[in-house]
């Protein structure tokens, strides 16, 4: 390497490339806008009543943590797949199984701090080695593997009874209680969903720009190049999969706390479909996108029913309007709503540096 | 075959890289029949040879990116025939792609830190470099090496067709190579671009030695102690540059074939 220390050598100044790195690192940090979001959803509580925190903020929250794992290696990795709600669905499950429900009969009546590791444990190994099986495969076939999985836990949970209790699930699951706080009541819960997003999301957005995270968006570019670089392209496939599917897991955890009950219908087919839904209608560039996807989703599940009956139509018709949503949105931004606002942005400002706008 | 000079000679321990019997077939078609080749470490030669010769093949094979249907490859003795590309690299070998290829979502930076990565430890690690980190200086040199610094933070799609060859031989430098397979790494280079890249080449420490596809005479014969000659996937020839170049039969196949 003498050769490459003979060159001429113009250091930078070097407080200025530290900031620069800082800002490219946490780009959020630098924007207003972010800390405006930041705050709203903090003193959220003092504004929106309990069947606003839960039913549209916590279920977002909730859905954008399951589709930032699909976000997490669709956008980073590379790779579609349909089987992130299937292991949120095990996490709840799981939890339902081994903590404490109104089936006496199936749950072996753990503690919730013994039953959440348990879930998240089970559920991230039943993630991994979804994953080993789906690396195999690239492009159209990993959907198909996921899917298949997704599709058969779906059918398993149906017609299993002796611990998943078939199409009946498991009810009345218990939820955390300690230091005098019952965790499941409404602001309290919001919180803990909260905590867990943003966890999560900046968990994301740290693992981008680590080496793992840069491994896996060179194993999307180019595999074959990284494994002329050294690196062994499937086995960083494999750890995407299990980073994912712990985020995943904790989402799922989340949601049976949230609905307290858990059955075939949390994990079927349709549900899988729509975490894509919401990643790709958020934008699978950034992780901010699963978010917004989950908000726009949820907020058309809940409201779209009563404008469309409004309107003299028939209210069950609301995921007409998710499909017409979906269908404008691929058709005009790729990369979701996400590109939709940077687009606009880099047309309102033209000055800015083009190119700036795809993270990693 | 009692002295251990003997029995290292057998195993071809003073090679950098020896093929034997190196076959490689595509369905029916034979892109390279029983090649065999030593290269002494830090030996610098050329593999020439019109277009379908088998030199890509050649560094296919030799890298792992299509392992060879027969015969076998070793690399400072070892047997790496059955390796998986990536054990390969990390044994020292590096190579780069006739076709650029690189990590266009990714900026220089990244690209140079991905290859200073993936032949050290931590390659799955989940925690950002800091300021001080080793392979952060390594890359910031390697960057500065092949005068790319202006534009580390740009995305590699944005990179004209010379940076990105030039990105594309710095992901080749990163770690310690001990040899290294150059694919027409002049290709599409203008004059002043070919200028800089026969200086690397030539100012490389003296123990790594490397292999090179070059069509450009001007470039080939002037970084390279030897030459291997291929044609229809055959070793057609070796010698020396000069040898090379006059050898009647060599002028008539290559040329004087109408090939730059």
């Amino acid at each position: 390497m003498s050769l490459l220390q003979s060159t001429q050598f113009r250091p930078d100044p070097s407080a200025n490339a530290t900031r620069r790195a800082w800002i490219r690192a946490w780009p959020e940090l630098q924007n207003p806008a972010a800390w405006l979001v930041a705050l709203i959803l903090v003193i959220m509580p003092l504004i929106a009543n309990g069947f606003f925190l839960i039913e549209i903020f916590a279920t977002t929250l909730i859905l954008g943590i399951i589709a930032l794992s699909l976000m997490f290696l669709a956008g980073y990795g590379g790779m579609v797949s349909l089987m992130q709600l299937t292991i949120a669905g095990f996490a709840g499950y799981m939890v339902a199984v081994f903590g404490i429900s109104g089936n006496a009969n199936i749950s072996l009546g753990w503690p919730w701090w013994l039953a959440t590791p348990m879930a998240l444990a089970l559920a991230t190994l039943f993630g991994t080695l979804g994953g080993a099986l789906a690396v195999r495969t690239e492009g159209i076939y990993t959907i198909m593997i996921t899917l298949a999985i997704g599709a058969a836990f779906y059918y398993f949970t149906n017609q299993n009874w002796a611990i998943f209790n078939g199409h009946t699930g498991i009810n009345t699951v218990a939820t955390p209680q300690f230091w005098g706080v019952d965790w499941r009541s409404d602001i309290a819960f919001y919180y803990v969903t909260l905590g867990v997003a943003a966890i999560c999301y900046f968990a994301v957005q740290y693992v981008s720009r680590a080496p793992f995270g840069l491994a896996l968006q060179g194993v999307r570019d180019n595999s074959r190049r990284m494994a002329a670089l050294g690196f062994n392209p499937n086995a960083h496939r494999i750890a995407a999969y299990a980073f994912a599917a712990f985020i995943a897991a904790l989402g799922g955890v989340l949601q049976v706390w949230n609905y307290r009950q858990i059955s075939p219908g949390s994990v079927s087919v349709g549900a899988c479909i729509d975490v894509l839904i919401i990643a790709v209608v958020g934008g699978i560039t950034r992780p901010i996108g699963p978010f917004i996807g989950a908000l726009i989703f949820v907020l058309l599940r809940t409201f779209a029913l009563d404008v469309l009956i409004k309107f003299g139509l028939d209210g069950n018709r609301f995921r007409l309007l998710i499909g017409l949503g979906f269908l404008a949105i691929v058709f005009w931004s790729s990369d979701g709503v996400i590109g939709l606002w940077e687009r606009w942005r880099r047309n309102a400002s033209p000055t800015q540096r083009p190119g700036g706008g795809r993270h990693g | 075959m009692d002295s251990v000079a003997q029995r290292l000679s057998v195993v071809g321990a003073g090679a950098a890289l020896e093929l034997r019997g190196v076959t490689r077939l595509f369905g029916a078609l034979a892109a390279l029949t029983d090649v065999t080749i030593t290269v002494r470490p830090g030996e610098r030669r050329a593999v020439l040879g019109s277009n379908g010769a088998g030199k890509t093949t050649l560094f296919n094979c030799i890298t792992g990116d299509f392992p060879p249907s027969s015969g076998t490859i070793r690399f400072f003795g070892e047997d790496i025939t059955q390796f998986p590309p990536y054990e390969r690299i990390r044994r020292g070998l590096r190579r780069t792609y006739q076709i650029s290829a690189l990590f266009p979502g990714l900026t220089v930076q990244d690209n140079v830190y991905l290859a200073c990565r993936g032949v050290s430890r931590g390659r799955f690690s989940l925690l950002r470099p800091g300021q001080n980190d080793a392979l952060m200086h390594a890359t910031e040199t390697l960057v500065q090496a092949v005068h790319l610094a202006g534009v580390k933070d740009q995305r590699v799609a944005e990179l004209a067709h010379g940076q990105q060859r030039q990105l594309e031989i710095a992901l080749a430098l990163a770690g310690a190579p001990r040899f290294i397979l150059f694919d027409e790494p002049a290709a599409g280079l203008s004059p002043t671009e070919r200028r800089e890249l026969i200086e690397i080449l030539t100012s490389l420490p003296a123990h790594i030695g490397y292999i090179i596809i070059e069509h450009d005479m001007d470039v080939a014969l002037r970084v390279v102690e030897s030459v291997t000659m291929m044609h229809n996937g055959r070793i057609f020839k070796e010698g020396l540059p000069r040898e090379i170049e006059s050898d009647p039969e060599v002028q008539e196949l290559y040329l004087g074939g109408g090939h730059e």
